[in-house]
């Protein structure tokens, strides 16, 4: 390349242009303090969890996460993702603690030696929400598999969150059981995004939905849907904790992540998921040693 | 790197398997962009060119906003137009939320900015030259006007070409007033952010291929008109 072409002023802009591009990359990349480190692991001390969006949207984490950092020096980063990224995340090894819901999906991935040290570790439950003049008539419904079987047979629109999170998961099982295919139906939107994001689109469409009540209490105050059906065991939402399996992934810090795991499971861990509030009324509900 | 092979793989079966689904996704999110980007054309280059022979200080203000809008993120757009559209907002009787209509208004905010501005510097480049030849040979003012948006063809293909890129490969916007519902209004690029959600990265990674697949013959299409108006 010719030198002439630096003086050209055009090719003096782009140099510009593109000196301030790589100094703004430098910025974002600019190590952490502890990254500094000069022999041991890169990330020592932090340790990455991958959580359910209906987990960090709550604020359950932000509440509980800085007590145990405090307690014990270490920093946990979270990811929020619906379950099956969170679990597709935790087998790649991209993060090194998971607190995700779909017990049985967790249980198979830990028999299949991707995950180790599961635990219960809180439950709330999930609700059925919809208009409040229920064209439907699900709230005198016996049971949940009843009620989505009501909403089918009335053509009622329901918005389903079609991201393969544990919600969505667990809406599946109730279609299921109660023996319907709702995928090709006019009435029923798929819309893979999150509960927060599902709930608004209920709200605008007049819709039912299925929540987890932790994120519905945190936003019904912008919805004017409302609580339609609850209480029955079938909608029981338990969420579990497990690390990455470090013989699987050796760069897991799993000392620090059985600190983690131990701390939500203690007393005081449980404790302080009990007493955590949203709007006076609890989201989560202790869970260790219930099974 | 595996997994980019097998993205690639993915998107050749996802292609050769004419799956119906897949291709309702990939002719609505060319309907709601081609849509899209021939409203914007038809109201940006007329608006571009009138403000690119306007005399710059009277219009400066206005010049600035419109490059303001060109950055605009696409969010942004999308959550205004959501607000317009919602059931309690001013437009919500019109019930166009979470409809391809919503997603091409959405579309059209975003890209319409882009090519008025590309347009006005097109234009400005060797706007007034061309009008003063034009009316000096006799041309009433629209057609001197007509005369430098020929003459300047290829800024403004240039600039929707720009604005095309940009709304197809757009996300947030369609995302926030389509709603992303399935065989409705979920389109290429919700479907590679749900894909990704779900942690099926092959099939995010293989529609993403296609995604560029497909901006590459409509670009390839767009350089060849505009190639062909430089031969000429």
């Amino acid at each position: 390349m010719s030198l002439k072409v630096l003086n050209k002023p055009l090719t003096k802009f782009m140099l510009c242009i593109l000196a301030i591009g790589f100094l703004a990359t430098g910025c974002t990349q600019e190590p952490a303090p502890e990254e500094e480190d000069p022999g041991g692991n890169l990330n020592k001390g932090t340790l990455t969890l991958t959580t359910t969006t209906s987990t960090y949207d709550s604020g359950l984490l932000d509440y509980i996460n800085p007590i145990f950092e405090q307690e014990t020096g270490l920093r946990v980063e979270v990811i929020s993702q619906g379950t099956g990224a969170a679990l597709e995340t935790g087998k790649r090894g991209d993060a090194d603690v998971l607190l995700v819901h779909d017990r049985e999906t967790e249980l198979e991935l830990v028999d299949e030696g991707y995950f180790v040290d599961r635990h219960d570790v809180m439950y709330n439950d999930f609700i059925l929400i919809g208009p409040e003049a229920d064209p439907a008539g699900i709230k005198a419904a016996g049971n949940a598999v009843v009620a989505l079987g009501l909403i089918a047979e009335n053509e009622s629109t329901f918005v389903s969150r079609g991201d393969d999170s544990g919600t969505h998961r667990r809406e599946m099982k109730l279609w299921e059981n109660a023996g319907i295919i709702p995928d090709e139906e006019d009435w029923y939107l798929s819309i893979g995004q999150g509960m927060g994001n599902t709930l608004n689109l209920a709200d605008q469409t007049l819709g039912y939905t299925i929540a987890d009540r932790g994120t519905y209490i945190a936003v019904k105050d912008n919805l004017e849907l409302t609580l339609l059906f609850e209480g029955d065991p079938d909608l029981s939402n338990q969420y579990g904790v497990m690390a990455v399996n470090p013989d699987r992934h050796p760069h897991v810090e799993y000392n620090c992540v059985s600190k983690y795991i131990e701390f939500l499971i203690s007393d005081r861990g449980q404790e302080l998921i009990g007493s955590y509030q949203v709007e006076s009324e609890a989201l989560f509900f202790p869970g260790f040693g219930l099974e | 790197m595996s997994l980019l092979l097998e993205g690639i793989l993915e998107a050749l079966r996802l292609i050769t398997s004419f799956d119906p689904d897949l291709l309702q996704i990939v002719f609505l999110s060319l309907r709601v962009s081609v849509i899209a980007i021939v409203i914007a054309t038809l109201i940006g280059v007329p608006l571009g060119a009138f403000l690119g022979l306007k005399s710059e200080k009277k219009t400066r203000l206005f010049n600035k906003i419109i490059f303001t809008f060109m950055g605009m993120p696409p969010v942004v757009g999308g959550l205004i137009i959501y607000l317009l559209l919602s059931r309690q907002g001013p437009l919500g009787v019109l019930g166009l939320l979470y409809t391809p209509s919503a997603m091409i208004i959405a579309q059209v905010l975003l890209a319409t900015p882009i090519i008025t501005g590309l347009t006005l510097v097109g234009i400005r480049a060797k706007g007034t030259e061309i009008v003063e030849t034009a009316r000096s040979l006799g041309a009433d003012s629209a057609l001197a006007t007509w005369t430098v948006v020929k003459e300047s063809r290829l800024a403004i293909l240039g600039a929707v070409i720009t604005g095309f890129s940009r709304i197809i490969a757009e996300v947030g916007a369609v995302m926030i007033v389509g709603g992303n519902i399935a065989g409705r209004t979920r389109v290429m690029t919700t479907a590679i952010v749900l894909e990704t959600r779900r942690g099926n990265f092959e099939l995010a990674i293989g529609l993403g291929i296609i995604l560029l697949i497909l901006a590459f013959v409509i670009n390839s299409f767009l350089y060849n008109i505009q190639t062909g108006g430089q031969d000429n």
